[in-house]
């Protein structure tokens, strides 16, 4: 797995921002939701001051410039990582038990087919970023209402796929055997037919992250996603889009690390799927 | 026989949109109960259903018009921003992911499959700032934002729309011509690919009427389940452009809790949804004549 050059491209990438995200309070970062009053709309790499919350001046270098507010971008877009790899792990961990415990049902057990497939059809039919919007206006905005409303929309992709491979599996030899010596339902769907779906779900496990952290941003850009107050890349940018004529760099800083960020997990997963999956290989 | 093949085929089917109706009447009820208007929730649903089936989608809260009448509104620059886009990227993809194929593993191929996660990966809000950018205010091409409707004349309509098309199609560009590749190149692998090179054809004629032609199906499938992903885009794409269509119209409802309005555009961008892919799996006995229903 490792011998492949999208999974060490991707996987050292995500590593690099983990590092990020988890060593933002010492990579010359202040509080990302500091107001200086006095250094308002900075130019990259401008050298000011940014008082504390105990009045204290202190020097620092605005790498990435500040917005309208006076606040550091760096320091944002750092503190943003956080936010985005969490919602992007998170929605995927989600999506996935939920989706492997409708897919592992509908699978095996016939009678729960037909009702959780219907369900299924009618969530796929309405795009996903109108449930994550229609979930958020539901329940206000939240870290796990944002998690929740991107990971709904991927509950039915995945028990589509956990449903294709239970049926399959459940023709081999050796669940034929457990069968025979009379194995519990349960032991067999978790014990012998779940490890076998693994590998796939990996893979889409990691589609799934790429698309969450996508989406979150979109919703927070679009001023429906988590509270202003918390520094997203989509947040940074949803401010930043008023001057965005003047300075672009509110927009741009934090949506070359989305672009990044999401590459990545994308590189990631294609990598993990060529060593993993090679039948799922040709069929995309 | 027939009946059974549609719901199957289909991605959505109508047990699909109850079930998503159902979703809404949950939002209804919510709303009711928060304004203090306490009625059970499937004597709700039932209302809604009851007005649902004589075309109505309740009164807009915000707005004070009904639903129906708005998203009537708002569908002209929504449906030609689509249009265009879908243009733009069939146009573009297809004759792109065949020249992949024809020189599959060629540098040519591979810049494409590059271009390709890219065009996954970069958002298209940030995709949109960074050609507004470029385009509009570096090379001043098109203007910034805005929309002209079609009745103020046919080139400033096309000129505000551009752009927003051209943003909007590069991750379905992405999609289409990975898909394009993949299936014409499974279709070159064919026996009847060597007999009609053998035969002396054209390496045109080949790729298109032979290859080209076998992959069609796939094509036209995934054309229809972006359409998905195009509903999200013109959401955002709108809404950074500034254009008065049903995706600015959504986020406008949702930042007013604007609940009958929410549920009518979801309504209509799902039911919008199911239609195409419906008639898309009915050209299946166009694009295959061994289909048939």
């Amino acid at each position: 797995m490792l011998q492949n050059w999208s999974v060490r491209i991707g996987g050292s990438a995500l590593l690099l921002l983990l590092v990020l995200a988890l060593g933002a309070p010492w990579l010359g970062t202040v509080d990302p939701t500091l107001f200086d009053a006095a250094s308002r709309d900075l130019r990259p790499g401008a050298a000011g001051e940014i008082t504390t919350l105990e009045g204290d001046s202190v020097k620092h270098v605005f790498l990435m410039g500040s917005d309208s507010f006076g606040r550091d971008i760096y320091s944002r877009v750092l503190y943003g990582t956080r936010v985005s790899l969490v919602v992007g792990l998170a929605s995927a961990l989600v999506a996935l038990v939920f989706g492997v415990v409708c897919g592992l049902g509908a699978g095996y057990l016939r009678w729960l087919d037909g009702p959780v497939m219907r369900v299924m059809d009618g969530v796929m039919a309405i795009p996903a970023i109108l449930i994550a919007i229609a979930v958020v206006a539901l329940w206000r905005a939240s870290l796990p209402t944002v998690i929740v409303a991107i990971a709904i929309p991927e509950i039915p992709r995945v028990t589509r796929l956990v449903r294709s491979l239970v049926l399959s599996i459940r023709e081999e030899p050796y669940v034929e055997a457990a069968v025979a010596l009379g194995t519990p339902t349960g032991k067999i769907m978790f014990g012998h037919i779940l490890p076998n779906t693994i590998a796939p779900l990996l893979v889409q496990g990691t589609y799934i992250c790429a698309f969450a952290i996508l989406l979150e941003s979109i919703l927070s850009f679009l001023g429906v996603g988590l509270p202003p107050d918390i520094p997203t890349w989509g947040n940074i940018m949803a401010e930043g889009r008023v001057q965005f004529v003047a300075y672009p760099h509110n927009v741009f800083f934090p949506g070359v690390f989305l672009a990044v960020t999401v590459l990545a997990v994308n590189i990631l997963g294609d990598g993990l799927r060529d060593t993993l999956d090679p039948k799922m290989a040709k069929r995309v | 026989m027939l009946v059974f093949l549609l719901l199957r085929l289909t991605p959505g089917d109508p047990a699909a949109i109850l079930a998503g109706d159902a979703a809404s009447s949950e939002q209804i009820a919510a709303i009711r109960a928060s304004l203090g208007l306490d009625r059970s929730l499937p004597v709700q649903f039932g209302i809604w259903l009851g007005s649902l089936a004589r075309g109505e989608l309740g009164q807009s809260y915000f707005y004070k018009m009904q639903v129906t009448q708005l998203i009537g509104q708002r569908l002209e620059p929504t449906f030609a921003l689509a249009t265009l886009t879908i243009f733009f990227a069939i146009v573009v993809s297809i004759p792109l992911g065949v020249v992949a194929a024809w020189r599959f593993g060629g540098w040519f191929d591979r810049a494409l499959m590059g271009f390709s996660v890219m065009g996954f990966s970069v958002p298209v809000f940030v995709l949109a700032y960074l050609l507004i950018w470029l385009v509009s205010l570096q090379l001043g091409w098109f203007p910034v934002q805005g929309y002209r409707r079609l009745a103020d004349g046919f080139f400033p309509f096309l000129h505000h729309l551009i752009l927003p098309a051209l943003t909007l199609s590069v991750i379905y560009i992405a999609l289409i011509a990975r898909v394009t590749r993949a299936s014409v190149l499974e279709a070159l692998g064919e026996d009847y690919i060597r007999t009609a090179r053998a035969k002396g054809l054209p390496e045109i004629r080949v790729l298109v009427r032979h290859a080209l032609a076998n992959a069609a199906v796939p094509i036209a499938t995934v054309i229809g389940i972006g359409i998905a992903i195009l509903i999200g885009g013109v959401v955002v794409t709108e809404s950074v452009y500034a254009i008065p269509g049903l995706g600015r119209l959504t986020v406008d409802a949702v930042l007013a809790r604007d609940f009958p309005t929410i549920q009518g555009v979801i309504l209509f961008f799902s039911f919008i949804y199911v239609v195409v892919n419906l008639v898309i799996d009915l050209s299946y006995v166009l694009l295959d004549p061994r289909i048939r229903y």
